[in-house]
């Protein structure tokens, strides 16, 4: 992107939550079922039915207001927002527009050159979703509608355009998801749509205040393609302005494999959704004990726990960034460390070989085929001095694999370090025996030779000699 | 001797009680009316006869077995706005063609729980906008006072059906004099309880806000009881009073009058209104006075607004609650061309020129740019409408007021003018819009046609209205035409 030019981004988050029953009535609000099986007459938009509010949702919200530091407003109201759509029941959705249950807040994001920046937020919102609609299906081309969705609770969290760039838009993502997560109300998965993702991009000349006409793209299923999507979007508006166009305020789509976005809706196309008070529900008053009590329930939060990493184990800004930023991965460090495994190289198994394997294979960490204590273990065979570490890297790979314990494939595979002086030596005296023209050639200083003694000796040993003490006894008797 | 369906719903509940008479008795004597009168009133749309004797013969078994229930036994009209389960509920349009709800309301579920029989759904205006039951898609119900007159709206059906002995009592929904009205138009007694008594579950919404069940009947000691027998609170609506039911036909004569301060607003008694009805109000107050209640006059200064409140506030629900009729899952489809034309197609015919006037207003009112000159004003209005109540409260218990301006016009005399036909509501909009508790009581007769009282009490004291209204009931000496 050019250099004298700066993107203004704000970002739309709908974030599912995950209660078990849906935000106005009692069906299921699982993901993946049959299609139209999680429906009951609410859902279905029925004559006469009425909704009744989620309170386990509420609480949701109360949490990431709290989360955020934001503001959570005693009385807040549902609206109706009035659209037609066949995946949209009622002919309209119940949403909060002018009393949202959360207002403020701040999401703090570190970038890769280390500095940080809040984030703020301006307001989140309680919403229900719509139902899902797939076009063109089967040969008669028809359109199917699937109500399981219609109602599931949404979270609608709006930034302040304080974004400047795509790497800030995807840290504040992936920080927001992290925080969704760690509080439990949303399993913050992009791909399978149970958080989406609605982009503003604008773009000016540096240096200058003013907002210019904004684009909001749509489909971004994944960080990678909101990121991208921006990069996109800045580069065709600065390529407008440069040619003296104009920006039209519109909706865009991101084609991902097109790597474009298009005009979905332009502003003359916008729908007046005439909101109103939704009359069915009384406004939500919120008593102080209840957000007292949710207070005592909060988890801690990333930025919490990277704190305590730093100082409780001593490790860089860095790892503990990394290692909390997941609430899998710090509960796996810390069961690792254990209260006694050194906190440093328990960081570095982890982010090393462990972050790599989990990757290679396409798992989450809560798929890991090792649990912490396994993992645990071979460190321990480490430090005690059972096998070396070089050893430690096949076994790790065999548990990877299958989940077998590091004690059982050591011992299987007879890979116990050799730790006895007495046959370490036996070893060196043989070798000495066999090529005396390199002991000569050592005590002539040409102590590169050295290294083809240590080579020959883990030959011998199948790389089970303790590394420290061959070194040692070598140097004892190649100087004679 | 009184034939059985001239007895009142509480002697016919004792009758059944005390097994002098048993349930299908009374079912097939109703039944027999109905058969013998729909087609001159119209009063049912769909007759559910099977059920009925089936629900009879239940509570037949029941009260042998004696375990009789409330009113066990006790055949009642519902309004087609209630969903009854697997029955046709079609709210009177077009647009509900075959509809037959999975699920029942929680009013008419709390009636079958208190023994009542269903004997049908009962004609109404199309989803309850209007006040003569003409815009009905069945045709309209007919007045059995005279047959060339409307019996009211919306719950005309309701009302003609109870008035002309189909019935022992009828369920009615108000939203804006939609129980009250017809009740005075036919000569019966029609209560709109305290907003949130009676659970909305399974009504067919018009105006959420607004919409309230209640019951209709020939005393006002069944319209206590079939009250007591439908309301309660409901976890499935929101709004719903969070309240005991109370035993509102027990004590109904216990209201000392001495001393009972009844409020007359001044506002009222306006040009339009019937003089003779005037006189009738006037009447019934003298009684009053004459067994030591003060009269006061009281002013409700907002009363003129309440018409055009009324016409902000419910079309902007009613437009958002109709959205929903979309022909795309249940009830009216009429394909077109591509999704657009579908809705365009199935909307147009599926609905009557009525409800798409209040569609296209409650639109407008909602739409960007008019919001606030409406929507906001209209609710603000509203809360003036709802302080003057509470200011008029400080000083009376009751208030007195006539129901209607007229009794009940010819059919098709204000089906031209929608203002005309708004202003018929006059006096019954304001206690709607600040959701307090209304009955209308017969007052007597002008040139042969029934007129109503209104006596309108504080939020929730419905026992109260109901007290005051028995006491009028018996010094009023009105009595209903026998049937032929």
């Amino acid at each position: 992107m050019r250099q004298d030019y700066e993107m203004v981004i704000g970002l739309e988050v709908h974030a599912q939550l995950t209660t078990n029953s849906k935000l106005f009535s009692g069906s299921s609000a699982e993901f993946g079922a049959e299609p139209n099986t999680q429906t009951c007459p609410v859902d279905l938009g029925m004559p006469g039915v009425l909704p009744v509010l989620n309170t386990r949702a509420v609480d949701m919200g109360i949490k990431f207001g709290l989360a955020i530091d934001a503001n959570i407003n005693r009385v807040n109201r549902f609206d109706r927002k009035n659209y037609f759509y066949p995946d949209l029941p009622k002919g309209y959705q119940i949403s909060q527009m002018d009393y949202p249950i959360v207002e403020g807040g701040y999401v703090d994001i570190e970038l890769e050159d280390g500095s940080e920046k809040r984030i703020n937020v301006t307001r989140m919102h309680l919403e229900e979703d719509a139902g899902k609609s797939i076009h063109d299906l089967g040969e008669d081309r028809h359109s199917h509608v699937d109500l399981n969705r219609a109602g599931v609770p949404l979270m609608e969290i709006v930034s302040e355009p304080e974004l400047r760039t795509a790497e800030e838009a995807g840290e504040y993502l992936k920080k927001l998801r992290s925080i969704l997560r760690f509080l439990e109300v949303c399993d913050g998965n992009m791909e399978q749509g149970s958080m989406r993702c609605d982009a503003n991009v604008s773009v000016r000349k540096k240096g200058e205040d003013k907002l210019n006409t904004r684009v909001e793209i749509k489909n971004l299923n994944s960080i990678r393609n909101v990121m991208r999507a921006i990069e996109h979007e800045a580069e065709r508006q600065i390529a407008i302005y440069e040619y003296g166009g104009e920006i039209d305020q519109e909706t865009r789509l991101w084609d991902a494999t097109k790597n474009e976005t298009r005009t979905m809706r332009s502003k003359e196309d916008a729908h007046d959704y005439r909101y109103f008070p939704c009359p069915d529900l009384l406004p939500v008053r919120i008593p102080e004990d209840r957000i007292e009590e949710l207070k005592k329930e909060m988890p801690e939060l990333p930025d919490q726990k990277k704190e305590r990493f730093m100082k409780e184990y001593g490790l860089s800004k860095y790892d503990a960034s990394v290692l909390s930023m997941q609430r899998a991965s710090a509960n796996f460090y810390e069961s690792l460390v254990n209260g006694n495994r050194d906190a440093k190289i328990c960081a570095n198994w982890m982010m090393g070989d462990f972050f790599a394997a989990l990757n290679k294979a396409g798992k989450d960490i809560s798929e890991s085929p090792i649990s912490p204590e396994q993992l645990g273990e071979l460190m321990d065979l480490i430090s005690e001095g059972t096998i070396s570490g070089k050893i430690a890297k096949t076994v790790f790979e065999e548990m990877f694999e299958t989940s077998r314990s590091a004690k059982a494939i050591v011992e299987e595979k007879g890979l116990v370090q050799i730790n006895d002086t007495g046959a370490i030596e036996a070893i060196i005296e043989d070798l000495m025996q066999q090529s005396p023209e390199n002991v000569q050639a050592f005590r002539e200083g040409k102590t590169k030779v050295m290294g083809w003694f240590v080579g020959q000796t883990m030959k011998a040993t199948q790389g089970k000699a303790n590394p420290a003490m061959v070194n040692q006894i070598l140097q004892q008797k190649l100087q004679g | 001797m009184t034939s059985l369906i001239e007895l009142s719903l509480k002697e016919v509940a004792d009758k059944l009680k005390n097994r002098e008479v048993t349930a299908t008795e009374v079912t097939k004597a109703c039944l027999e009316r109905i058969k013998d009168r729909n087609e001159q009133i119209n009063a049912y749309v769909h007759l559910t006869e099977d059920k009925a004797l089936d629900m009879a013969s239940q509570c037949d078994k029941r009260i042998k077995e004696g375990n009789a229930r409330l009113i066990g036994g006790v055949p009642l009209g519902i309004k087609d706005i209630f969903c009854t389960k697997g029955d046709l509920t079609t709210v009177c349009s077009h647009i509900l063609d075959g509809f037959r709800p999975p699920y029942e309301s929680t009013v008419t579920e709390n009636l079958w729980k208190s023994g009542a029989v269903m004997l049908g759904k009962t004609n109404m205006d199309e989803f309850a906008m209007g006040s003569s039951n003409e815009t009905s898609y069945y045709g309209p119900a007919r007045n059995p006072w005279n047959l060339d007159c409307v019996p009211g709206g919306s719950s005309g059906g309701s009302a003609a059906a109870v008035a002309d002995y189909q019935c022992f009592g009828a369920t009615g929904t108000d939203t804006g004099g939609s129980i009250r009205q017809p009740a005075a138009f036919n000569g019966i007694v029609g209560m709109k309880p305290t907003y949130g008594r009676c659970s909305r579950y399974g009504v067919i919404a018009f105006a959420s806000s607004l919409d309230q069940a209640g019951p209709m009947a020939r005393t006002v000691e069944d319209t206590a009881l079939m009250l007591r027998c439908m309301s309660g609170y409901d976890p499935m609506d929101s709004t719903s009073a969070d309240l005991a039911i109370e035993a509102y036909d027990e004590g109904l004569a216990d209201l000392d009058l001495k001393g009972l301060k009844i409020g007359l607003p001044k506002e009222y008694f306006m040009e339009g209104l019937d003089p003779q009805i005037a006189d009738l109000v006037k009447q019934a107050v003298k009684r009053f006075e004459e067994q030591g209640a003060e009269v006061k006059e009281v002013s409700l200064p907002h009363t003129d607004a309440a018409v055009a409140t009324y016409y902000v506030v419910a079309p902007a629900e009613a437009a958002a609650n109709l959205s929903r009729y979309d022909g795309m899952r249940y009830g009216l489809r009429v394909e077109g061309e591509n999704l657009m034309d579908t809705y365009e197609r199935t909307r147009s015919e599926g609905f009557g020129w009525e409800v798409k006037r209040r569609i296209m207003i409650g639109n407008y009112v909602l739409s960007s740019g008019y919001y606030d000159a409406y929507y906001t004003k209209a609710q603000k209005v509203r809360s003036l409408i709802s302080q003057d109540f509470k200011n008029a409260f400080e000083d009376v218990d009751v208030i007195f007021a006539p129901t209607t301006p007229t009794t009940a016009f010819k059919l098709g005399e204000n089906s031209d003018d929608p203002v005309q036909m708004y202003m018929n509501d006059v006096f019954t909009l304001p206690a709607s819009l600040a959701g307090l508790p209304a009955i209308s009581v017969p007052a007597g007769l002008v040139e042969g046609m029934p007129a109503g009282l209104q006596i309108i009490g504080k939020a929730f004291e419905d026992k109260k209205v109901l007290q005051v209204a028995y006491a009028h009931e018996q010094m009023c000496g009105f009595e209903l035409k026998k049937p032929e």
